[in-house]
């Protein structure tokens, strides 16, 4: 193995002892409490009032926008992280490069901010 | 699995240790792709898909690509499965019809899904026959590096190690910067159709 894998080990063990750990609480808890389920019981608690309809509803659309422009500025971070990287030796040529790409993309939040998008309603 | 019998035979415990990774890692992947196709619940579906998309970005680190690891993680398990979920919410007014999910055209399905393997197979297979992946993946992508930034002279940059990180980069803008400015262009035309599309209601 690879020191570079070596060192990928700690982040290995790190996720097995959580996964481990959320399985070993709720197996325990599972094991250890009574189970006696009732219809009144499993129904989902909604402040003491019984809740009405389907508990999967149409979500509205403006929630997508958000989500997408998430997306957006995900992909873009992502392509700051090479560029970051190596700042010095790109220059005031990256710099413009990186200006410009970052330009376009704040253009669209500003397209989004001026027709009213990002009111969260 | 040959390969992990004759290393343990051999006594190289590293590598046995790191093969059984690898396997863990890619039974747990196929697992739950298989579970992506065959459970009732669409948005159980896209919680598997979780796990698969996972499953490929520890394959990345197997393979050295930090970078692509941590996009993998950063953009298609922490945005595109969001979106994936609120598109699930919108187009589905209930989700509790199970049916829908499984469809008869499973035979055209898996027609499909077994030409692109196919395709994808061969292309991978023709493209890293030879390739060889080193000891040690860091130490081979080599980067420049200026030993002094105030001195602008070829002959002072020297190549050492570094992060695959830095080379993406300097692919980037050496090579593909037209294209780097033309994502910028793409991310744009995606956010303008998604607000027009929303603002008609």
């Amino acid at each position: 193995m690879s020191d570079f894998l070596r060192s990928y080990l700690t982040v290995a063990i790190f996720g097995g002892v959580a996964v481990a750990l959320v399985g070993v609480l709720l197996g325990l808890g599972s094991f250890l409490r009574p189970s006696r389920p009732t219809a009144t019981k499993t129904m989902a608690y909604e402040s003491g009032v019984d809740p009405v309809g389907d508990m999967w509803s149409q979500s509205n659309i403006r929630y997508y926008v958000f989500a997408l422009m998430f997306v957006l500025f995900d992909v873009e971070a992502v392509f700051i992280f090479p560029w970051a990287m190596r700042l010095e030796t790109y220059g005031y040529f990256g710099l413009v490069e990186m200006a410009i790409f970052i330009f376009i993309l704040v253009l669209g939040l500003a397209y989004a901010w001026r027709k009213g998008m990002l009111k969260w309603v | 699995m040959i390969s992990l019998i004759a290393q343990i035979t051999t006594g190289d415990d590293l590598l046995v240790a790191q093969n059984i990774f690898w396997w863990f890692f890619a039974l747990v992947t196929v697992l739950a792709g298989i579970k992506v196709v065959t459970t009732d619940n669409i948005v159980h579906a896209a919680l598997y898909l979780v796990i698969v998309l996972a499953g490929v970005a520890v394959q990345f680190v197997f393979l050295g690509s930090e970078f692509a690891a941590v996009t993998q993680v950063l953009v298609y398990i922490g945005a595109i499965v969001v979106l994936l979920l609120f598109g699930i919410m919108l187009t589905r007014g209930s989700l509790g019809d199970d049916q829908l999910v499984d469809t008869e055209r499973r035979g055209m399905g898996a027609l499909v899904a077994l030409l692109l393997f196919g395709l994808m197979a061969f292309s991978l297979v023709d493209g890293f026959e030879d390739v060889v992946l080193p000891e040690d993946t860091r130490n081979l992508i080599e980067v420049e590096v200026p030993i002094d930034t105030d001195i602008d002279d070829d002959e002072f940059i020297r190549t050492q190690r570094g992060s695959d990180t830095a080379a993406i980069g300097d692919t980037i803008f050496e090579s593909y910067i037209v294209p780097f400015e033309a994502v910028s262009v793409l991310l744009l035309a995606a956010l303008i159709g998604a607000v027009v599309i929303a603002r008609k209601e």
